[in-house]
């Protein structure tokens, strides 16, 4: 488990410093954290480390977990995939086992938190209990706001209008409210197994064992096996620029073992790929963390071609290891790649083979948007930057003022 | 007979170095147009003003000299106003000491644009509306503080860039000091009237954040005597 200290030799004395200052301004809150599982998924990954993290500094961090059965995971499922705009029936049962499983746990958690902190839509509803406390609660919604079913919404905006404030990842994501809304990032780990420095000889391990040759340049996309990820186009792109340079693309990602869409769109990329030896398709077991680290870092360029996406982190990750990135102008990704200073975004096939080209044929170019990107992400959209962006949070719920003297 | 030792003058009081944290805040509000954009700019916190203005350059300091304003950025590339896009952009910050000077300029800006090309009011497209977000300042001591300008140029070399664009950028315009702080305490304090001057006269806005700190400690170490300096090495 890494404790802050580690992060030092990575962004300066000066943000640890900073951390620690604004930590003691809440040493005598307690921070309660709630979701709905302890294992598995990217919220309980981002409680996992910034809980330790966040005891380590000094605060009172505590982390509960929300219980419900089987019937009321398939509940949540379906609110997850309308929330994601995607067209879910939701029937008046559902509703019913919701509110069920939340009025359970409203009996069985005990809110001690000076300052409640619920993650997800799953727990949103146990907000019910606020008006018998004196808790100040945040809601925070880790998933892609864009376009979330009307219905659903409505359902949930109730209990969120009961909340002190909310927090969402990207500007698009925010909605109309009458409480108070943050914007808070995402961020990457730069000691875990994903972006950790690598050797040359640990990189050149795990592509012996992919069987990927590294004769010539690399072009990777890294993402699940998704249409809205657009391998089709990044296969496009690849040919086109294959008529100029000789070069090779990876294709890889994970995901798609229990996802049934996920295995088609792996066969219809590997047939898209018609046994051309320079393309490899990766079927990536999951916790491939190590591998997917290896195969950015052996890379020459780095595609993000979405063409939808939440916040895009993968990109983060590609600029982390300063790698010159083309990925797509959509979601997050905007705010991680400044056109032309830390990365290039494109918005079609033959823009993207187009900006390849380029940086296939300016190394020193390529390099230069690499050592920016990581630069910036270094700034912007690290583990600590998103520790200082809670605690100033969990500061601002007593202030009203926009200029705050701590 | 002994050569006199140069010596730095003492501050009567130290210049304590700040910094400053920012937390982003969603307003609720949205733009479609000019009109809208303009009508909702009128009524917005300075805060959001100021964040629209200045975020980029918080979040890309180091990368480019060339921060685009949020206003001038959407003009340009979303509705595709190029000459008034332009013309927002060139707005020169170094001019303004208050944010609401410097609102009212983006807003008559807007205004004689929109005089000049009546009946032509460009529709941003769905998902590319204008939202409104303000920055929250969070302002915190550091360790950091300086009597003499020696002390002044070490503190420099080790403060954090959020400091340096604390001092320089958001004492002036957004608590409104009218100049910045190290200027300020050079000339009140350390009586280094032309050293003052000259850090006055930067345009901040055409450095990275980096160039800014190396800028200052090369015109800093200028007005510190070379035996001083050959001490300290």
């Amino acid at each position: 488990m890494s404790k802050i200290s580690d992060y030092e030799s990575i962004v300066g004395a000066e943000v640890i410093n900073e951390l620690k200052m604004l930590a003691k301004k809440l040493k005598d809150k307690v921070i309660q954290n709630i979701n709905s599982t302890s294992v598995g998924g990217g919220v309980a990954e981002i409680l996992g480390r910034m809980v330790p993290l966040l005891q380590d500094l000094g605060v009172d961090a505590r982390w509960d977990v929300l219980k419900g059965g089987e019937k009321y995971f398939q509940v949540t499922k379906k609110f997850h995939n309308a929330l994601h705009g995607r067209k879910t029936e939701i029937t008046s049962d559902d509703y019913e086992i919701f509110l069920e499983t939340t009025k359970e746990n409203i009996e069985q958690i005990e809110f001690y938190g000076d300052i409640i902190f619920i993650h997800d839509p799953q727990p949103v509803a146990l907000v019910e209990k606020r008006r018998y406390l004196k808790s100040r609660w945040i809601w925070r919604c880790h998933i892609d706001f864009t376009s979330p079913d009307p219905e659903i919404w409505k359902f949930l905006k109730s209990f969120v209008e009961q909340y002190d404030a909310c927090v969402f990842s990207a500007p698009s994501f925010a909605r109309p409210l009458p409480i108070r809304q943050f914007l808070i990032s995402p961020s990457i780990d730069p000691l875990s197994e994903k972006n950790r420095d690598l050797s040359e000889e640990e990189i050149n391990n795990v592509l012996e064992e992919l069987k990927i040759n590294r004769d010539k340049p690399i072009i990777t996309q890294i993402s699940r096996f998704d249409y809205l990820k657009d391998p089709f186009g990044v296969i496009e792109a690849f040919r086109l620029v294959k008529k100029y340079v000789d070069c090779r693309l990876v294709l890889a990602g994970g995901g798609a073992v229990d996802d049934p869409e996920g295995q088609k769109v792996f066969q219809e990329v590997v047939e898209k790929a018609e046994n051309d030896p320079d393309i490899l398709v990766l079927l990536l077991p999951p916790a491939s963390d190590l591998e997917i680290n290896a195969l950015q870092r052996a890379s020459t360029v780095i595609l993000q071609k979405s063409l939808r996406e939440g916040f895009g982190l993968t990109v983060a990750e590609a600029l982390w290891k300063a790698k010159p990135v083309v990925a797509s102008a959509v979601g997050g990704i905007p705010l991680q790649i400044a056109h032309k200073y830390s990365g290039l975004l494109s918005h079609t096939v033959q823009g993207t083979a187009y900006w390849i080209r380029q940086l296939l044929h300016s190394p020193e170019y390529a390099t230069r948007l690499g050592e920016n990107g990581k630069a910036h992400i270094k700034q912007n959209f690290l583990l600590t930057r998103h520790l200082r962006d809670y605690l100033l949070l969990f500061l601002s719920l007593e202030e009203e003022e926009d200029v705050i003297y701590l | 007979m002994h050569k006199k030792k140069p010596r730095l003058t003492k501050a009567k009081q130290p210049f304590h170095f700040y910094t400053r944290l920012n937390l982003i805040e969603f307003t609720g509000k949205k733009a479609t147009n000019l009109r809208e954009l303009v009508e909702i700019m009128k009524e917005v916190p300075g805060s959001v003003i100021y964040h629209h203005t200045h975020h980029y350059l918080q979040q890309h300091l180091y990368l480019s000299p060339e921060p685009p304003n949020d206003f001038a950025y959407w003009v340009t590339y979303i509705l595709r106003e190029d000459e008034l896009g332009e013309e927002i952009a060139s707005i020169d910050l170094c001019e303004f000491s208050t944010i609401r000077s410097l609102r009212e300029k983006i807003i008559e800006t807007i205004e004689e644009h929109l005089a000049r090309n009546p009946g032509t009011l460009r529709t941003a497209p769905p998902g590319a509306e204008f939202h409104f977000f303000k920055t929250i300042t969070f302002i915190l001591p550091t360790p950091y503080i300086a009597g003499d300008l020696l002390e002044f140029l070490k503190a420099l070399r080790k403060i954090s860039i959020h400091s340096i664009y604390f001092h320089m950028f958001e004492a002036k315009l957004r608590l409104e000091k009218g100049e910045n702080d190290f200027s300020r305490w050079i000339e009140d304090m350390l009586k280094e009237k032309e050293l003052a001057r000259e850090i006055a006269k930067f345009d901040p806005y055409t450095f990275t954040m980096e160039g800014l700190r190396g800028e200052l400690c090369r015109l800093i170490t200028k007005h510190i005597p070379g035996e001083i300096i050959e001490c300290q090495k």
